[in-house]
Order: C-alpha cells, then sequence, then structure tokens
C-alpha cells in the first residue's frame, strides 16, 4: 500500500516487541524499527505511550497504538488481504483470544518469572506451574501444524516470541522443557522455519547474556 | 432459535459485564447462578481452565472470559456496537479496556488484604484513577464511548460501583468527587443508564457479604 507510515518502538529481547515484529513480516508491511534504550526513554515513547510508557508502541500513519494484543489485531484488520492472523468464525476468534489471553496471564505473568528470578522452593513452584501451562498450550495445539491450524494464526504470533527465553528459562531453572513438552518444542522449531519468526526472534543466548545481566543488575544469584 | 445460556456468580463485575452487553443488545438469556465454594460440575466442564465465571454458553459451546465474552457478543449481533467501528479508535478502546481489566482486581485486593499490602492496592487504585481522569474522559465526553456508553464504560464499572462499597466498609476513602470531577460526572452518568441501574447487585448486601469475606480471610492469614 502506498502512503503508509509504520513506525516500531521496541527493545530487542522483548517478547511484546517480537509478536508485533512477526504481525508486520507476516503482512509484508515496510516499518521503521527504533530501538529504544529504556533506561533513557526517547520523547517520541512518552508522548506516543504517555500511559505507561512502555515499548512495543506501533505508530501508524502517525497515531500510536499501545499493548501487543491489540497492536496484533490492529495490525491483522488494516492489512487483512495477506496471512489473516484471527480466523473468520467469530466462535473461532473467540477460542483464539481466549488462548491469546491465557498466554499473557500465565506465561508472561510474573509467576513465570519467578523461574528465572527465585531459587529453592520459590522455584521449583514456578517450574511447576509454568510446565503445566505449556502442557495446556499442548493440549490446545493438538495434532495440528499450528494453533492457526496450516498456517501461523493469532495465538503462535502471540506465544513464539517466548521460545527465544525458553534456553534462559532452562539453564536458570536446570530442566529441560523439550523433556516436559516436546510437542511445544517441535511447533515452536516449525514456527522457527518461517523467516517472518525467525527474523524477529532474536538468538537463544543473546537473551540468555541479557537475563544474567538483568540478575546482575538486580542482584539476582 | 439459538439458547444463550449465562453462567455468573450475583456479586462479579465481571459477570454484570456480560448481563449489560446482553441487555443491550436485546438478546434473551437464561441466567445460572453459581456457588462458587461449590462450583457445578457444567461449570468446570465448560471452564476446565480457569474454572470461573462468567461462561457465555451459546448453541452449547462455552466462552470464557469477560472481555473475549463481550468482543464475541459483539461480532455476533452487531446491533448497538459496543466497540468503534473505525480500527484506530478501536484500538484506543482495547486499550482501556486493558487497562481497566489490568487495574480493576486492586479494588477488590481493597478488602481482601490489610497493612502494606492493602496500602499498595489503594495506592494502585487512586493512581488508575488519575490516569482515567487526566487521559481516558477527556474531551468532556458524557462517556467513554462518546453520546452512548460502550465496551471501554462497561469496562470500568467496577470503578463505578463496586469500589464505593468496598470503600464504605473498609473505611478506605481513594475515591473523592472533587479530586476526580470528570470520573464523579461519568459514574452518575454511567449509573442512570435503565440498564445498568435496573442490573447492580444490590449495595447493602454486598457490603455485608464482602464484609464477612473480609473478616474470613484476614482470620486465616493470621491463624
Amino acid at each position: 500500500m502506498a502512503d503508509e507510515d509504520v513506525v516500531l518502538l521496541d527493545f530487542w529481547p522483548s517478547p511484546f516487541g517480537m509478536r508485533v515484529r512477526i504481525a508486520l513480516a507476516e503482512k509484508e508491511i515496510k516499518y521503521e524499527y527504533k530501538e529504544e534504550d529504556l533506561r533513557n526513554k526517547t520523547d517520541l515513547l512518552l508522548k506516543m505511550n504517555p500511559i505507561h510508557k512502555k515499548i512495543p508502541v506501533l505508530i501508524h500513519n502517525g497515531k500510536p497504538v499501545c499493548e501487543s494484543l491489540v497492536q496484533v489485531q490492529y495490525i491483522d484488520e488494516i492489512w487483512p488481504h495477506k496471512s489473516p492472523l484471527l480466523p473468520t468464525d467469530p466462535y473461532q476468534r473467540a477460542i483464539a483470544r481466549f488462548w491469546g489471553d491465557f498466554v499473557d496471564k500465565k506465561i508472561y505473568g510474573l509467576e513465570s518469572g519467578k523461574v528465572w528470578t527465585t531459587k529453592g522452593e520459590e522455584q521449583e513452584a514456578a517450574k511447576k506451574e509454568f510446565i503445566e501451562c505449556l502442557k495446556l498450550l499442548e493440549g490446545e495445539l493438538g495434532n495440528k501444524a499450528y494453533f492457526g491450524g496450516e498456517n501461523l494464526g493469532y495465538v503462535d504470533v502471540v506465544l513464539v516470541p517466548f521460545y527465544s527465553w525458553f534456553y534462559a528459562y532452562e539453564k536458570c531453572g536446570n530442566f529441560s522443557i523439550e523433556t516436559e513438552c516436546p510437542k511445544l518444542i517441535a511447533w515452536a522449531k516449525r514456527c522457527m522455519e518461517k523467516d517472518s519468526v525467525s527474523k524477529s526472534l532474536p538468538d537463544q543466548d543473546k537473551i540468555y547474556d541479557y537475563v544474567l545481566h538483568l540478575k546482575k543488575v538486580f542482584g539476582i544469584e | 432459535m439459538a439458547v444463550v445460556k449465562l453462567f455468573g456468580a450475583w456479586l462479579s463485575p465481571y459477570v454484570y459485564k456480560v448481563i449489560w452487553a446482553l441487555k443491550l443488545k436485546g438478546i434473551p438469556y437464561e441466567y445460572i447462578e453459581e456457588d462458587l465454594s461449590n462450583k457445578s460440575p457444567l461449570l468446570l466442564q465448560y471452564n476446565p481452565i480457569h474454572k470461573k465465571v462468567p461462561v457465555l454458553v451459546h448453541d452449547g459451546k462455552p466462552i470464557c472470559e469477560s472481555i473475549v465474552i463481550l468482543r464475541y457478543i459483539d461480532e455476533i449481533w452487531p446491533q448497538n456496537p459496543l466497540l468503534p467501528a473505525d480500527p484506530h479508535e478501536r484500538a484506543v478502546a482495547l486499550f482501556w479496556i486493558k487497562f481497566a481489566d489490568d487495574k480493576s482486581p486492586f479494588i477488590s485486593k481493597l478488602y481482601r488484604t490489610d497493612g502494606e499490602e492493602q496500602q499498595v492496592a489503594a495506592k494502585e487504585c487512586f493512581e488508575m484513577l488519575e490516569v482515567i481522569e487526566g487521559h481516558a474522559l477527556v474531551g468532556e465526553k458524557k462517556f467513554f464511548g462518546g453520546d452512548e456508553i460502550n465496551m471501554v464504560d462497561i469496562a470500568f464499572c467496577s470503578v463505578a460501583h463496586w469500589l464505593g462499597v468496598i470503600e464504605g466498609f473498609t473505611g478506605l476513602k481513594i475515591f473523592e468527587p472533587h479530586k476526580f470531577p470528570r470520573l464523579n460526572s461519568w459514574i452518575q452518568n454511567f449509573k442512570s443508564i435503565p440498564v445498568i441501574k435496573d442490573n447492580l447487585p444490590d449495595t447493602d448486601k454486598m457490603s455485608a457479604v464482602l464484609k464477612r469475606r473480609r473478616e474470613m480471610l484476614l482470620a486465616s492469614k493470621s491463624s
């Protein structure tokens, strides 16, 4: 489409930002990527997201859209002709939105962060809950290639960024996600075969280095 | 005609959101009250993941999570639309709906906690009100939805009704009309809408039940 001005304010390790990168890539939308230094936020970020002052922020023709799930759905609506992410049937859309909400609450929530920020009993409890949630997602995936069926869909885009963080989780928590959830890892690797995903996710080692850096900064052993 | 059932609990703001949406669109439904301390096998079958209310069952198919339900209702029954048609305006509305969804639990924390935890919840609630007053209601709109209520108004219902009741029996004072004039107008306007006014949990009953719940929660904490 001509005269489309799309800017993404982002931060490279953010799984929320990755969701938007994947969605834009699936739709083959050209955009300007702007890396934010979260310790020194730009005036543009503060102006475009005054409430939360967080990334990612999608700026389309000068107008901001905030919150990654809202952004992914917005992208799907504005550019419907390529790679539709949400199903057309209202009930299937409700199912997709339900699981998107589940991923946000259970996988990205504060509790799962405890897998790398805590030790001992607290960490074991967090690991257990984390794996249980991943298994529920495996159940929803079933025998489908993707949550979206034969192609990447909304839930795939919402969940797969987290795969880049799995290695860091495994190292910090001393466990193997693949052993517990082989189907989910197979799904993630299948997603990574797509350029839209592999080019949007940073290397797992880089994320692990970032997590180690965060642990040092926050004094977590 | 397709059958619509709603599993709910009379105290839950999340349930009322769905009730209002159905009534605003004129959709008849069967309401099933759940005892949350003794959940029915049917509820657990329809919502095995979260085991919560509300659950909407349409044509035998369950939909869970209040905002997911509201969006489904809005799509299936497009009369009296609850979201703007313009994609960017819709994205802004959805932003506020998420904000309301993320912050509203702090309202219930006000009665579930005491001491420092309660103070944290009170601070979060106050900041939420400041954001709504300063950012969401600018432009002297009668409602978040403009001249008519929409899903954003419905999403902020805890602020309109539940907060006041909880402040009443906990003795907290977070919302003060002179500090939040726009919000104050909105609350009066929102609660004047017939569908809302006629479908709100009784204040005295709610106060009594939540007060008792608070006593039980705090007692079990200290034991």
